[in-house]
């Protein structure tokens, strides 16, 4: 892909930014509004880490020591749904505000004041969320799955669960027709679908997941909704309802949302690695037809969460076929990234050691949920920390380290300043070492018959659980390195240039660096 | 410049209606939710899970087959709060299919005020359900108790000849409810 040299006009500089605060409320910008998702995000990384620093304190040996088991249970749900919905789809939204109107040379994006309202739903919904934990009764404590009957059981706060799960759902939604709308509408002239950067093909494909998938959730915790208050019985056997329809209706949304959040990830990966090796993306359509089958079967695999609730043996085959074919089109895209490797002139900048990291412990995340798609070893599996072990591989070394990697790649061409490389550095080795400490014995416990979400558990499991713990604190601690530098980066620091790395390939290097306030207002020419 | 004014137009309108178009969907996907209600209740009815579809039968079994046994467990439980003591009188039977047989639970009610309730059969392997023949079963029909009393609830059952042949141990539980007094 060539591109026609952009030169930025100044008479369109004049209109810079709203001075003070209301500039960031009333903002309609896709950069200031990426800025505000990355820093929510950002946030919400170490509201999370802090409720999963409590866990890991109180499994750090059995017996209950500084928390109760029901406040126990409510930082595991919390730290679950903050996590998810508080922190990596918002800092994915963030990419994909910063990133997806510069690479395909759109002005902004196409919905810009229904974007500044689908950022500004978060904090509201996240506070609500929060605020929770201070009612009678606490927050939610049924994990973050909230199967009924349990999750009824819950105090004054449930209905305030409810309804910010509801907006956070809003807020993705609108965000996701917004990303949709601006890839489809908005691109440069000549820039086909089959010439976009593997970044906006993996988010068209997320966004039409999240409106597929986040309605059926808000209808689910709707539905427990009435039945708590308003006197259905859509999940209360007692009125002719049955619990495990919640968990249908809950995975029916939930294993697309895997997806929703490991999706980008692809494709922020799949942009770092063709700089750093100095080579085109090898198997660009390969990857583009991968993206979109794990689309499709993501959203005919969800029983697979829910083997051992019982099912038809023709149904345990179905979900195990599916699942199991989801490793194809992924395998597709992790051979298709090596290949891009292989013979390459490669170096190791931050941003790519962040994405080799991914690329290496992802994988491992992967074969771990292939032996859990295997129907009569799941049994074995389920509910243990065998699957905490798995999907926190997928989610910190994969979808983490990705947005990590994200930030390092992209953080020159925000600010204007390189970020300092021997502590990006220090930061991937020891965001490495620890996270594997994290979660590799997990899987050890896992196998020996440890049980998830609990507060307490039998002395045999000791050693392998203070490792765990020692990981935690120390994975959690290398994130505040992370905090300094991009806030030094921020502040100043060697100037970056337009290009910034040896020759990527992209639209948003040909901007100059930091990337000024309004870009492409000149449709630039895509060959 | 003209050209590119026009362009811009274009892209207002369809973006309109391409936002339109998605919001559509996503209303859509929120009823899809609702409509799986329907469709699991559907999907129940056809494989029998949770052996919702176990129904009366008047039919008597014309012969047992005494080359198989198959034990037949028991679970009474409460739903939560709910003021009973519910339990059957043996916990395991052994059976032979096409045998009829008579099993009695025993439940309490543990307040001093009139009740009514409900139990809510369930049977384990969903697979199995459609061949639990139930002749007679408190399950069938709400139970009222006055306070503090104690009775015998009765089930009279035989399983199909034709049970699948990996099933040798069914289990057949049932969940005691307060029925609104409304």
């Amino acid at each position: 892909m060539s591109v026609a040299t952009h030169d930025h006009s100044d008479e369109h500089d004049a209109h810079g930014p709203e001075k003070g605060l209301m500039r960031w409320i009333r903002t309609t910008n896709h950069k200031d509004i990426g800025t505000l998702y990355l820093l929510f995000a950002l946030v919400m990384l170490f509201v999370g880490g802090l409720m999963a620093l409590v866990i890991r304190a109180e499994l750090f040996q059995p017996g209950i020591q500084f928390v109760n088991p029901d406040f126990f249970n409510q930082m595991t749900t919390m730290h679950a749904l903050i996590m998810v919905f508080g922190m990596i789809m918002p800092a994915f939204a963030g990419f994909a505000n910063w990133m997806i109107p510069m690479m395909i040379g759109a002005p902004d994006m196409a919905l810009p004041r229904m974007n500044n309202w689908s950022f500004w739903l978060l904090p509201f919904a996240g506070a609500m969320l929060l605020a929770t934990l201070l009612m009678p009764g606490g927050g939610p404590a049924s994990g973050w799955t909230l199967y009924p009957p349990l999750s009824l059981q819950a105090g004054d706060g449930f209905p305030f669960t409810i309804f910010s799960i509801h907006l956070l759902g809003i807020s993705s939604i609108m965000a996701s027709i917004n990303i949709i709308v601006t890839i489809l509408n908005m691109r440069a002239p000549g820039m086909t679908l089959m010439k976009m950067p593997m970044f906006v093909w993996t988010w068209l494909v997320t966004a039409y997941l999240l409106i597929g998938a986040m309605p059926v959730l808000a209808g689910g915790v709707t539905m427990l909704l009435t039945d708590q208050f308003f006197g259905t019985s859509f999940f209360q056997a007692a009125g002719g309802g049955d619990p495990v329809l919640f968990q249908h209706i809950f995975w029916f949304f939930g294993h697309p949302e895997v997806y929703i959040i490991i999706l980008p990830a692809f494709g922020i990966v799949s942009q770092i690695i063709p700089t750093f090796s100095r080579k085109r993306l090898f198997g660009y359509d390969s990857m583009v037809y991968a993206t979109a089958s794990i689309g499709f079967l993501s959203y005919i695999v969800w029983a697979h969460h829910m083997f051992t609730v019982g099912m038809p043996l023709a149904g345990e085959l179905f979900f195990m076929m599916t699942t199991m074919l989801i490793a194809v089109p992924t395998a597709v895209k992790v051979f298709n990234w090596i290949s891009t490797m292989w013979r390459g002139s490669l170096t190791f900048e931050t941003p790519m050691l962040f994405a080799i990291g991914f690329l290496f412990m992802f994988s491992i995340g992967g074969f771990t949920g292939l032996m859990m798609a295997i129907v009569p070893l799941d049994f074995q599996y389920h509910d243990t920390y065998f699957i905490v072990a798995h999907f926190h591989y997928v989610l910190v070394p994969g979808a983490l380290f990705a947005a990590l990697g994200g930030a390092y790649y992209w953080l020159p061409k925000w600010t204007g300043h390189m970020y300092d490389e021997t502590l990006g550095k220090w930061h991937f080795w020891l965001s490495t070492i620890f996270v594997n400490l994290l979660f590799f014995p997990q899987h050890f416990l896992g196998l020996a018959g440890m049980p998830r979400r609990i507060p307490d558990y039998a002395t045999q499991f000791t050693d392998w659980n203070l490792v765990s713990s020692i990981g935690a604190f120390g994975f959690g601690f290398a994130q505040l390195l992370f905090v300094w530098i991009v806030v030094q980066c921020a502040r100043g620091g060697q100037k970056a240039t337009s290009q910034v790395w040896d020759h990527p390939e992209g639209l948003e290097w040909t901007v100059p660096s930091p990337a000024p306030y309004h870009t492409f207002e000149e449709a630039p020419l895509v060959k | 410049m003209a050209e590119r004014s026009s362009q811009r137009h274009f892209a207002r309108h369809s973006n309109r209606s391409l936002t339109l178009r998605l919001v559509a969907l996503a209303i859509g996907m929120f009823g899809f939710g609702y409509l799986l209600v329907p469709l699991y209740d559907l999907l129940c009815e056809i494989t029998g899970i949770g052996g919702r579809n176990v129904q009366a039968v008047t039919a008597i079994p014309v012969a047992m087959d005494e080359q198989r046994t198959i034990t037949v467990e028991f679970l009474a439980s409460v739903n939560e709060y709910a003021p009973w003591e519910f339990a059957p009188a043996v916990t395991e039977l052994a059976v032979h299919p096409g045998q009829l047989q008579t099993v009695k639970f025993r439940a309490r009610n543990l307040t001093d005020h009139p009740l009514t309730g409900q139990a809510i059969p369930n049977v384990a392997p969903g697979g199995a359900a459609q061949y639990v023949n139930k002749t007679e079963c408190f399950c069938f029909q709400e139970q009222k108790f006055e306070p503090q009393e104690t009775r015998e609830l009765v089930v009279q059952f035989y399983l199909d000849r034709n049970l699948p042949s990996y099933v040798d141990r069914v289990t057949l539980s049932y969940t005691m409810f307060v029925k609104s007094t409304a």
